[in-house]
């Protein structure tokens, strides 16, 4: 081949890498974002398929427990938003049979599961707790919750809020948690009731519920979803 | 020598007799240049938003006690916050996940591994390119597109591209992965890995960026258009 056509081939080569531009859209502000919000759903997407629902978290010996006075407080707003303990109840609403208000002794009255799972903060640390409660889907089958629904909210007395897919809900090792290390859960970790979910990432973990909705489409993501972390976060 | 098209590049003095001005080689197919691309960009934004994660919590293991071990600046950092580094690295490990895999599953399938992977065949070729770069020895005659070095750094970086996203699962995903989180020696240690294979990325990156430098202009356009002009052999 001669010279201008050696050129001409290495300029046709050349031109051939341009869907490398492409990635340019992540530069333009604009587009960002949404680029972003697309990524993260498509992790999100991916993550829902990855999940196991028979697949159980590691559990741990209780030498292997971080003290509880250890346990880290991650507050996101106040660390005792002052709930009344005796007029506390959780109000139940949505694709439900029985809809409304539930004590704690409701809770309490099914069965107790006590489990020692780790506990993953967003930010890349873990602590290894001991955890008691109730199987979310035991409170999910008290209130007749329709098995078609697909999503499970929550409200916290702090104005947090959280969602749950139901295969997660679902899960064995997801629990309305009341105690902490045998002992009756403390204000500043979310009394009278949270949740512990050790396939999820803490933040998933809401503290201090008072409602409970379980619905077909999702109308509230949950708190730090809408600052833009990953809804389905599950490890 | 790979099975890479050689063309004498000829400049016309009469039409009957062209004289000879060079060679070049193809060596780079279309898919590697474009997934080497790709991949850079991507490894770009993975280290910057991983730092940036890191940032949330610059140590290592338990929450107890939590000691910072770097103080890594914000401005080596790609995201703002521990949010947007997370949506950054979400998103752009897809990218760096479908390049790695489509440049492996090419260089398998149409047999250009061949050019790139270390071997046992190579050697007895890597303490006389030693000699060369480190210890003023004598250059070893090229024969290939890559020489036994070359060849070293270039699987040991697919290696560690491997073993990035591997760690990264773990991370990710603890409990799904949690057989390859055992294979690592646990939780904490997956992190420490990743941010491990990290830095040995970034080692390799430099060293290669070094050497392209140091290899030309003919050798830097050749993983721009495939075609590396008077190659060595």
């Amino acid at each position: 081949m001669d010279e201008k056509k050696f050129r001409q081939n290495s300029r046709r080569e050349l031109l051939k890498l341009t869907p490398v531009l492409a990635l340019g859209a992540f530069a333009i502000p604009g587009l960002q974002e949404g680029l972003l919000k697309k990524g993260l759903g498509f992790s999100d997407w991916a993550s829902a398929r990855m999940f196991r629902p028979g697949h159980l978290a590691t559990t741990f010996e209780n030498s292997e427990l971080t003290p509880f006075e250890k346990f880290p407080i991650n507050g996101y707003d106040v660390d005792d938003p002052g709930i009344i303990f005796e007029n506390w109840t959780l109000t139940v609403s949505g694709a439900v049979q029985k809809p409304g208000e539930y004590t704690l002794a409701q809770v309490r009255a099914l069965p107790r599961y006590r489990q020692n799972t780790r506990h993953v903060c967003v930010e890349g640390w873990d602590v290894i707790g001991r955890f008691g409660g109730a199987r979310l889907s035991d409170f999910l089958g008290l209130i007749g919750a329709d098995p078609a629904a697909r999503f499970v909210t929550v409200n916290c007395a702090d104005d947090y809020y959280e969602s749950l897919d139901m295969a997660t809900a679902m899960h064995p090792q997801t629990l309305l948690c009341y105690e902490m290390y045998e002992r009756p859960l403390t204000r500043e970790h979310g009394a009278p009731l949270r949740l512990t979910i050790p396939t999820k990432i803490g933040y998933k973990q809401a503290k201090y519920l008072t409602d409970l909705k379980v619905s077909h489409v999702l109308d509230r993501v949950g708190y730090w979803e809408d600052q833009g972390y990953s809804w389905f976060y599950g490890l | 020598m790979s099975s890479s098209v050689i063309e004498i590049i000829e400049k016309k003095g009469t039409d009957e007799d062209p004289v000879a001005v060079g060679r070049a080689v193809y060596e780079h197919p279309l898919v590697v240049r474009l997934c080497h691309w790709i991949n850079a960009v991507a490894l770009f934004v993975m280290v910057g938003s991983g730092l940036q994660i890191f940032r949330a919590f610059p140590s290592f293991g338990a929450k107890i006690p939590q000691k910072d071990l770097l103080n890594w600046p914000k401005a080596f950092a790609i995201g703002g916050w521990l949010g947007g580094g997370l949506q950054w690295h979400l998103t752009f490990m897809w990218i760096y996940i479908a390049t790695g895999a489509v440049y492996v599953a090419y260089q398998i399938f149409s047999g250009n591994y061949r050019q790139v992977l270390f071997t046992h065949r190579d050697v007895r070729g890597v303490w006389p390119m030693v000699r060369h770069y480190f210890f003023f020895g004598p250059k070893p005659p090229a024969r290939e597109a890559y020489n036994a070095l070359q060849k070293q750094a270039y699987t040991g970086a697919i290696v560690l591209g491997v073993l990035s996203v591997l760690t990264g699962l773990v991370v990710w995903k603890p409990i799904q992965f949690s057989w390859l989180g055992w294979m690592m020696g646990g939780f904490h240690y997956a992190r420490i890995w990743h941010f491990a294979v990290m830095w040995a990325m970034l080692a390799f990156v430099l060293g290669h960026l070094v050497m392209v430098i140091l290899h030309g202009w003919n050798n830097f356009v050749s993983m721009l258009t495939g075609w590396k002009k008077d190659p060595e052999y």
